[in-house]
């Protein structure tokens, strides 16, 4: 992908993560949190991941954050817009995630093979989505397996919860 | 007392709704059909197909002056019309016929006659009244104009509209 | 980087949308006025120009006109938001699906990526968005019910509609689309493999969750799309207008044609996966019956014909698509919500469930 496209996309990325925070209005914030998915899935996709690029904007933007935006529709926003900071919490707030931030840098620094250059992608493209589904179902055939009965038991459990009669 | 509705036991075949579906778009489909194929005629293309043919003898559309057949324009405006109208379309000025005139006995004519057609509800209360039977509603119903000028028609209009009226009273002619 | 494969697909983008989306989009709100007159023993439109097919672009020029309204007590910045994210995922669609085989040499899809089927997914998932937004925003009650009933009943069709298709990557084994129609001029339509070749029992057998699988995706099409009888989301008998209640003029518009443009994708999609895309068998004799079909890779205006040819085959396809979701518009009444709901989640999820089994099943014991 040409510099110039990362650029726009990890800059996106990264404004839309700020804005989800500093954004007042819960709608908005939302919305942000959708741009810098896109981003994110468009970072995927210069990387030539279609496929988590796509399944990206599939399930976190396209599922996850229209429930997300279902809920906040709900809810009275003018409250949240008119609450006052809490100023002790956005210092503290601010200090631990960049103590966070911090940490993580330090620890990527330390890496081994963090400072190599990684190796230019191949010029033909690997078909991924194959290449993905042969590793998922032949050398990790188990763990998908177990993954998918834990979600069937969140299903039925989710249902079970749902149907119960309200004492 | 509540009335219980008693819904009716469906079999399976139509619960699952489908033949019920395709019958429905069987019957939609044979009215497209009909309709491409012009079988079925239900509209009529206004400006091109007009209803006249088809108006009924009582239709009451744009109240108009008529003259009998000796040319004379039959209102003696008594304005009895005037005072029955009831949206007050009608607005006459009368006028004194000159002595010299063949029908000087009638003495008063309409000067000016308008009826203004925003106003007209057509109720042909002006034709019942009419004691000189010189006032009809015609047929006419496509009333249009640019202004509200326009929509008021004078008595030259309102001649044009009515035209000779055959087998009406001549009651001002001279006895024989 | 390479200027040729720029350069095409911007025609291609440029001359999909401009010359057969938008053109098309308008003609089937046309032909939906029309079809629904006719079934209704009507005339609809038949004044401007021959037949009334001027029409579009009078009801454009009036949508130009009109006066730009914004009511006061809407969110402004979102209330302007709402219609373009209601037209943008509609036409983004398109871009992976195949149109044509190719013309000059040059393949007749934009992006023919590895992941097609999902890409139209991820991105016909974000149409939800503009729905949902113009409900809120539009800070009124009747689009607010009409935008919350509209995300559920889209969050619910995804599924039947994702799990509906998967009996045919189980088959073709790839999500490419132009793999897709290349496995179905070969092997048959997935709707009716057997055509041709009628004495193969493991075809006929294959023709069963292939059919199951189309009525399933054809019915979640219908509701993703709002179309009658699911289109609760603008259900006028309870909501008034549903979400675009407090739109006028051109943002209005922007919503109707962002409906139908999605219809298109959506019929296009089906065209696609179930019915052979762009080709179209036709019989010939040489030496023997057999079937043939026409490719765009002739040489000179042989080859141009044959791409145009199959161009036009694809988009006929469409428009006969189109025409039978019309139909079903005018026939079928409007769904209960509850039973909508019932019917998505009780019905068309198992049953594409039960079909992706019995698919797997065939595939394995009877591989072709």
């Amino acid at each position: 992908m040409p510099a110039l496209l990362f650029w726009t996309f990890a800059a996106m990325t990264l404004v839309f993560g700020a804005a989800v925070v500093l954004n007042r209005n819960p709608i908005a914030s939302a919305l942000s949190l959708v741009l810098s998915f896109l981003g994110l899935a468009a970072l995927f996709m210069g990387l030539d991941a279609f496929f988590i690029g796509i399944i990206q904007v599939l399930v976190y933007a396209g599922a996850v954050m229209v429930l997300f935006l279902f809920i906040i529709m709900l809810f009275d926003l003018r409250a949240e817009e008119r609450r006052r900071i809490n100023r002790v919490a956005v210092v503290g707030g601010s200090a631990v995630s960049l103590a966070l931030f911090v940490q993580i840098c330090l620890v990527v620094a330390e890496l081994r093979g963090s400072h190599d250059q990684f190796p230019a992608l191949p010029a033909t493209r690997t078909d991924d989505v194959r290449d993905i589904g042969l590793l998922l179902f032949n050398n990790f055939n188990l763990p998908f397996q177990i993954i998918g009965v834990l979600v069937l038991v969140a299903t039925i459990g989710v249902i079970v919860l749902s149907k119960r009669e309200l004492r | 007392m509540a009335i219980t509705v008693r819904r009716p036991n469906l079999s399976w075949k139509e619960r699952i709704y489908l033949p019920a579906i395709l019958s429905g778009m069987v019957i939609t489909m044979r009215h497209l059909k009909n309709m491409i194929f012009g079988r079925t005629k239900v509209t009529m293309e206004y400006p091109e197909e007009k209803w006249d043919s088809h108006m009924p003898e009582h239709y009451r559309g744009a109240p108009a002056l008529v003259r009998d057949v000796a040319g004379r324009i039959r209102c003696v405006a008594c304005q009895l019309c005037e005072f029955i109208c009831p949206p007050r379309a009608i607005k006459i000025i009368p006028g004194e016929l000159p002595g010299d005139d063949k029908f000087a006995k009638v003495e008063k004519y309409p000067n000016e006659f308008d009826i203004d057609m925003i106003r007209c509800i057509y109720c042909g209360m002006c034709e019942e009244v009419c004691p000189e039977q010189a006032i009809f509603l015609r047929k006419d119903y496509a009333i249009t104009g640019f202004t509200r000028e326009d929509m008021v028609h004078d008595k030259e209009k309102l001649l044009e509209i009515g035209g000779v009226m055959h087998g009406v009273v001549l009651k001002w002619n001279e006895k024989k | 980087m390479n200027y040729f494969i720029i350069l095409t697909s911007l025609m291609k983008i440029l001359g999909v949308i401009f010359l057969i989306i938008l053109p098309m989009v308008s003609y089937s709100v046309y032909a939906e006025r029309r079809v629904s007159a006719l079934i209704q023993d009507r005339l609809g439109p038949n004044r401007v120009g021959p037949a009334g097919l001027f029409q579009p672009v009078a009801d454009a020029v009036k949508f130009l006109l009109k006066e730009d309204f914004t009511p006061a007590h809407v969110n402004t910045f979102y209330y302007w938001l709402a219609p373009c994210l209601a037209m943008v995922p509609a036409i983004a669609t398109i871009a992976v699906v195949p149109f044509g085989s190719t013309l000059l040499g040059v393949p007749m899809v934009i992006a023919d990526i590895n992941v097609g089927v999902l890409y139209v997914f991820a991105i016909a998932s974000l149409g939800v968005y503009g729905i949902v937004i113009a409900g809120w925003s539009s800070n009124s009650k009747y689009p607010f019910l009409g935008g919350v009933r509209s995300s559920s009943q889209m969050i619910s069709y995804e599924l039947s509609l994702g799990l509906a298709v998967i009996p045919i990557f189980l088959l073709v084994g790839q999500l490419r689309l132009t793999e897709i129609v290349r496995y179905q001029i070969e092997h048959g339509w997935m709707i009716a493999p057997f055509i041709g070749d009628w004495l193969n029992v493991q075809k006929w057998l294959l023709a069963i969750p292939m059919f199951v699988s189309f009525c399933v995706f054809t019915v979640a099409i219908f509701a993703e799309t709002n179309r009658l009888p699911f289109d609760l989301p603008e259900a006028e008998t309870e909501l008034v207008g549903g979400y675009h209640t407090e739109y006028g003029s051109m943002k209005f518009a922007l919503f109707f044609l962002g409906e139908y443009a999605a219809m298109i994708t959506g019929s296009a999609l089906i065209v696609t996966l179930f019915l052979g895309g762009w080709h179209l068998p036709i019989p010939s004799w040489n030496g023997g019956f057999h079937w043939t079909y026409i490719t765009g890779d002739a040489e000179g205006w042989r080859g141009i014909a044959g791409g145009l040819f199959n161009i036009a085959t694809f988009f006929g396809k469409v428009a006969m698509l189109l025409l039978v979701f019309i139909w079903v518009r005018w026939t079928l009444p409007r769904f209960r919500y509850d039973q909508l709901m019932r019917l998505g989640w009780v019905f068309f999820f198992e049953i594409a469930l039960v079909n992706i089994f019995l698919a797997a099943l065939m595939i394995a014991y009877f591989p072709a």
